[in-house]
């Protein structure tokens, strides 16, 4: 495979996803509908992303303690409701995985 | 009324701190596994600085090691980044005053963690002219930590013995998790979120990412409609 196509390629449909609404930004006018329902977009499209990484680290569902990924992911869920501070929330996650990840299992 | 451009972009920096402490582990493990994937060094630090999609370059990567051919790596991209064209809609009110020279870099720079990360100051800041200064720094500080960690694992990442398997790449969930958990203060949010986890994990085996497509559209659809359903009252 042509790699740098391939780049190529991934940057021009990345670009115009981001710029496509931007570059006539005057013209485009979205209803008021679909503008009420963006703001549910950010949380629930992170949330189809890291669910699937966090149960499903290895394709198939994990809920089980030998996976470090869910423990992380319980004590990142904890803090950020608790602290509502998201470097925290980063911060003490990660030393709780790699902590189980190696001390544990 | 306005901050000037220049606080605005420091504060725009100190903003994309917290995030770029999740992300520096994600790029240091793209850069390893990218060359593990059999890209050279320059293709490697060509899809952060040219593409920069942190998940899209993720999937790309692990389809180039499987050996998935060009279309299907390009389709992949097109569905795991559509969700910046909602962050683009969401942002659009406040971008269409600016000329293209703007428009273009913002538009460029707009990541998960930059709209996240710039968009609440919309919000808190709703008249000033000069906000795109507070957008601009957390896009340019985010690209460069994001181009640097990819620097890292490409020239560290050999060197340390399995680093592929260390779990670096939990960090972009923790990251995620610290984005989203703040917003479940209400009904519709919640119930959109939790839409949106379930189907995820049910769509999961369906071909070229399609399931997040899926799962995504349904819970702002499933958030939007208890937003109707609710009287106002019972949204607090």
């Amino acid at each position: 495979m042509n790699i740098w196509l391939l780049i190529a390629l991934m940057a021009l449909v990345t670009f115009t996803i981001r710029y496509a609404l931007y570059a006539r930004a005057n013209a485009v006018s979205l209803p008021s509908k679909l503008e009420q329902a963006l703001k549910y977009s950010a949380p629930c499209v992170l949330t189809a992303i890291w669910i699937p990484a966090v149960l499903m680290p290895q394709g198939e569902l994990a809920l089980s303690l030998d996976n470090p990924y869910l423990i992380g992911a319980t004590v990142a869920i904890i803090v950020a409701l608790w602290k509502k501070n998201i470097l925290l929330t980063i911060v003490t996650s990660m030393a709780c995985f790699f902590a189980y990840k190696w001390l544990v299992l | 009324m306005s901050n000037t451009p220049r606080k605005l972009f420091i504060q725009g920096v100190l903003d994309a701190l917290p995030l770029i402490v999740g992300g520096v582990p994600f790029g240091i493990i793209f850069g390893t596994l990218a060359l593990n994937a059999g890209l050279d060094i320059w293709q490697t630090i060509g899809l952060s600085s040219i593409v920069f999609a942190g998940s899209a370059q993720f999937v790309a990567v692990g389809m180039i090691a499987a050996g998935t051919s060009l279309g299907f790596i390009v389709g992949a991209t097109l569905v795991v980044n559509l969700r910046h064209l909602i962050y683009a809609a969401s942002l659009l009110p406040h971008v269409k005053h600016l000329p293209q020279r703007w428009r273009i870099p913002l538009g460029f720079l707009l990541i998960d963690e930059v709209y996240a990360a710039t968009y609440p100051n919309y919000l808190k800041n709703l008249n000033d002219k000069n906000n795109h200064w507070h957008y601009l720094g957390v896009g340019v500080a985010f690209y460069i930590s994001w181009n640097l960690a990819t620097l890292v694992g490409i020239f560290f990442g050999a060197n340390i013995d399995g680093i592929a398997n260390w779990g670096l790449d939990f960090a972009m969930s923790a990251t995620f998790i610290g984005m989203v958990m703040p917003h479940l203060i209400n009904k519709p949010m919640v119930g959109g979120v939790l839409t949106s986890a379930l189907l995820a994990v049910l769509t999961f085996s369906l071909p070229h990412k399609i399931g997040l497509v899926i799962s995504s559209i349904v819970g702002m659809g499933v958030g939007y409609a208890i937003e109707q359903w609710s009287s106002p009252k019972e949204l607090s």
